[in-house]
């Protein structure tokens, strides 16, 4: 069950906080507000009337409108056609004549009354996303919504781009609509919520306001008191683990992704890079564990040139890698725990010799690291896919760590994580450095990099733009996420 | 892997310029400096020295236009070889289609000078011919354009053409009305898109898979009840009346395009017309931007309020009217008989064609004329005792498309969900 009961009640010009763990259950309630899944049990009022949204086409028509994590435009349409689809200006005609002009026109209307700059004629797919959401905002707004919900908008934000989008909500709630602001950020909540509805588990637990303390909300949100902050001694580093230097890298399509980047990893410390995602974080992972091409470039690994080896001699030289798509890279849902803790070593002695597996010592070392890594599984022979996210990812993470490593990379090791894993992720990740790993954490979430590293690398369009120390103001790095180079960051390094 | 394992600021500075030599322009310009070496050079040495006469009538006399043969395949192979050497230097963005056009229309012309030597080919029988062997290509083409814009592949067009083709067949013949027999092509088409459509849209099975199921489902049928049927007893069962032709005048007398374009049937004026409507439906109506939608983000065009499934079933089903159409071709319009397995693959080469027009009308026509003329010239080819194996020229379609989906031919994108069944979250 996804939402046991949950009574939420929104009043008319209010920025109405819904804060939650991931897997909470927030998305699930807004998806049946927004017609796209139908509750069980209990109902829905709108100005007092009680409504059934079979469709997200009878929630539009009640005057809700919902701009979705992962955002609903179609990417060859132009911004005009995104905004129109479903609710087309026609001149009439079987089919519905399109009247383009009207519609772009109409675009153009919104952004000016909305002070919501957008190019209508723009193609989606060759947007940044910060404008791709502004987009989302605008077809919501031209449908003329009373009830504006957003999920999770600030995951593909920077900083800068983030305060922007709380005062665009601020000033729609001030013309009397009403948001819901789905998150689990509670800065953010803190800054802009009129009032705040926690939910654990698919229960409301509680009806806050904004001046109650992070730590209580915290605790609220993840039902026992939790510390936000990496507790770790000052770094040692030592020798150079990883270096790379000159390294080019394609994306998909072929456009350059990671631009020249020069890094080093030392033993003993955490090297985090920060970036609003999408900079060639991804590329720039994969081309250094041997996944992607690189087009020019040094990797060295100690003095081993890596670049042009296969994954698996990388793997074999000494690298643990924590992916950033758990479900795509990091695990094989359908084979069992203990099968998921042997793949990178099941053809090596003792749990296989490359013809045929030994089950005995893969079950004998799989309940070891279930104890060791507290993974919450009601036995080593379940199929990953039955666990948490936050359980799948320490199989992933107790899987990396179980080798002698050198290098340790963990690319958004915690997304989609619940908060008690997250602590404890971070803590092994903290504990591998403390051993003598040269440990590079990606992850976008700049809070993450702030706790975690030792120094943090700004990456932007495929450049490392600075190199800061963690007590560098977020400000400062926030802007850097941005494109924008101050002079003291750069004199920084 | 590049292998680049040392790199010195010279290697950064060109790695890292923008733009790589051998971009698509120059890659399709040393293509057709190749071909056109081919032409030029084999073509002219092995064409005999005399006349290629390329007739305006039906037989070798009248007026035509003449070339020496090896003249002629030499001369048209230089104009391929310069198409692409313009193409090599770099000329405008937008000369581009018009020198591959230049190019491969010379090319052809090379090998046609060379083929034709000494004989004739007669123009307007040649073009109406291509035309007519390519009017099933057209509509199976268009049939796959309204099934795969909206996100469902349509691998059943042959299918579809021949219960098309049998219903056409049975029905014109028991009626002895041609018109019974294209209404009831349509029928014969809807049936395998009905199946097709609950299968993939309701039942989630795989979409290649249920194609070609239903492909061996109509061979099976039609082939059961033609020899239990219609070959006992083929008066009563298999002579439908045919299509018949009919003539503008004054338009029918245009040389060449006239005879061409206004002296024929009904079917088609109404495939050329289909190709104008559901080109500017697809681009300028709502049903077309909302089928556009559901093909490249089922899930965006579900959270405006669209109907994702039923807009999939409408289009599924329309496409099997168009392709239904396209299977009558073979029975009222080809042979006048049915007979078993006669569509013979022409539902894939269709496929071919949607897939080489890159899923857009006109490309598909282009893709179909091209491939009509194909087998119009490994027919002409056989009949005048040609030392090229007319198997050649039957392969053409598909080798197009293995050169187009290889990405050679620009950049062909298949709609986004295509073929992805869209289950709600």
């Amino acid at each position: 069950m996804a939402n046991d009961h949950i009574d939420i009640t929104v009043e008319p010009g209010e920025v109405h906080a819904l804060l939650g763990e991931n897997g909470a259950g927030k998305s699930t309630l807004m998806n049946q507000l927004y017609g796209l899944l139908q509750p069980d049990e209990g109902e829905i009022l709108v100005d007092g009337e009680p409504k059934v949204f079979r469709s997200p086409r009878d929630a539009i028509a009640a005057g809700i409108g919902m701009v979705h994590q992962h955002f609903m435009l179609v990417p060859v349409f132009t911004v005009a056609e995104n905004i129109a689809l479903g609710a087309e200006e026609v001149r009439g005609g079987p089919l519905g004549w399109l009247d383009r002009r009207r519609s772009r026109r109409d675009v153009l209307e919104t952004s000016k009354r909305y002070g919501l700059p957008v190019d209508p004629d723009a193609l989606v797919e060759n947007l940044p996303v910060g404008s791709q959401q502004r987009v989302e905002i605008v077809k919501a707004l031209t449908r003329d919504v009373d009830l504006l919900i957003l999920d999770e908008p600030t995951a593909v934000l920077t900083p800068q781009e983030t305060d922007e989008l709380l005062a665009v909500m601020r000033s729609l709630a001030e013309t009397g609509k009403s948001i819901v602001f789905i998150t689990h950020k509670l800065r953010e909540v803190k800054a802009i919520a009129d009032r705040i509805t926690v939910i654990r588990r698919g229960r409301t637990v509680a009806t806050a306001s904004p001046d109650t303390s992070t730590d209580e909300l915290a605790a609220l949100m993840v039902g026992r008191d939790v510390s936000l902050e990496v507790t770790k001694t000052p770094s040692d580093p030592g020798r150079e683990v990883l270096k790379v230097s000159g390294l080019i890298v394609d994306d998909d399509r072929g456009t350059r992704a990671v631009d020249r980047v020069d890094l080093v990893v030392r033993s003993g410390e955490v090297l985090g890079i920060a970036g609003v995602q999408g900079n060639g974080q991804t590329e720039l992972v994969e081309a250094i564990m041997g996944l992607r091409e690189s087009r020019a470039g040094l990797i060295e690994l100690e003095d081993k040139n890596l670049a042009g080896r296969t994954t698996k001699q990388v793997l074999r030289a000494g690298v643990g890698y924590v992916p950033e798509d758990r479900s795509l890279d990091g695990v094989v849902k359908d084979f069992t725990v203990a099968e998921n803790l042997v793949l990178d070593i099941y053809d090596q002695a003792p749990f296989g010799n490359g013809f045929k597996l030994n089950p005995g010592p893969i079950a004998d070392s799989a309940r070891e690291r279930v104890s060791q890594f507290d993974i919450r599984t009601s036995s080593p022979q379940s199929t990953v896919g039955t666990l948490s996210g936050g359980n799948q990812q320490k199989v992933v993470v107790a899987r990396e760590m179980s080798r002698p490593l050198k290098l340790l990379i963990a690319a958004q090791p915690t997304r989609g994580v619940d908060v008690g894993s997250i602590e404890f992720i971070h803590n092994q990740i903290i504990h591998e450095r403390d051993v003598g790993t040269a440990v590079l954490v990606v992850s976008s979430e700049l809070d993450e990099v702030l706790g975690l590293a030792d120094r943090i690398a700004v990456m932007y369009r495929g450049r490392i733009l600075a190199i800061v120390s963690p007590d560098t103001p977020r400000e400062e790095i926030g802007l850097l996420m941005a494109g924008v180079v101050t002079r003291e960051a750069e004199d920084t390094e | 892997m590049s292998g680049v394992s040392t790199a010195t600021v010279e290697d950064l500075t060109e790695a890292t310029a923008p733009k790589r030599f051998w971009n698509r322009q120059r890659r399709l310009g040393a293509g057709l400096v190749v071909i056109g070496l081919i032409a030029a050079v084999i073509f002219g040495s092995v064409a005999d020295s005399a006349t290629a006469r390329f007739t305006l009538s039906e037989d070798a006399e009248g007026a035509a236009l003449s070339i020496n043969g090896q003249f002629g395949a030499i001369l048209f192979g230089i104009v391929t070889i310069a198409a692409g050497a313009a193409l090599l230097a770099g000329v405008a963005k937008r000369w581009q289609t018009t020198l591959l056009t230049l190019g491969i229309v010379t090319f052809v012309f090379s090998f046609l000078c060379w083929q034709v030597a000494g004989k004739f080919l007669p123009l307007v029988d040649t073009a109406s011919g291509s035309l007519e062997l390519a009017l099933p290509l057209i509509l199976g083409a268009l049939a796959g354009v309204l099934c795969e814009r909206s996100g469902v592949v349509n691998v059943a067009i042959e299918g579809q053409f021949l219960m098309g083709a049998f219903g056409a067949a049975l029905v014109g013949t028991l009626a002895t009305s041609v018109w019974a027999g294209l209404i009831s092509a349509v029928v014969g088409g809807v049936i395998i898109a009905s199946l097709l459509a609950v299968l993939a849209i309701r039942f989630l099975v795989d979409q290649v898979v249920v194609g070609i199921v239903l492909n061996l489902l109509a061979l099976g049928v039609t082939g059961f009840l033609y020899e239990r049927l219609m070959q006992p007893d083929a008066m009563k069962y298999n002579s439908p009346p045919r299509l018949p032709e009919w003539r503008i005048p004054g338009l029918a007398d245009i040389p060449v395009v006239g005879p061409v374009l206004f002296e024929t049937n009904l079917l088609v004026w109404l495939a050329l017309a289909l190709v104008v409507v559901i080109h500017l439906a697809l681009t300028r109506t709502r049903w077309g931007l909302r089928t556009r939608a559901v093909g490249e983000h089922p899930t965006a065009a579900d959270t405006v309020g669209i109907r994702v499934r039923g807009l999939r079933y409408m289009n599924v089903l329309l496409g099997g009217v168009v392709a239904g159409a396209g299977g009558a071709y073979f029975t009222l319009v080809s042979t006048g008989a049915f007979n078993k397995n006669m569509t013979a693959g022409a539902g894939f080469i269709a496929l071919a064609a949607l897939i080489f027009g890159r899923w857009t009308p006109f490309g598909a026509l282009g893709a179909a004329l091209f491939f009509g003329f194909a087998q119009k010239l490994a027919n002409y080819l056989s009949a005048v005792g040609s030392p090229v194996p007319n198997q050649f020229l039957n392969m053409l379609p598909y080798l197009a498309t293995i050169i187009a989906v290889a990405g050679l031919v620009g950049r062909v994108r298949a709609p986004a969900a295509d073929g992805v069944p869209y289950v709600k979250s």
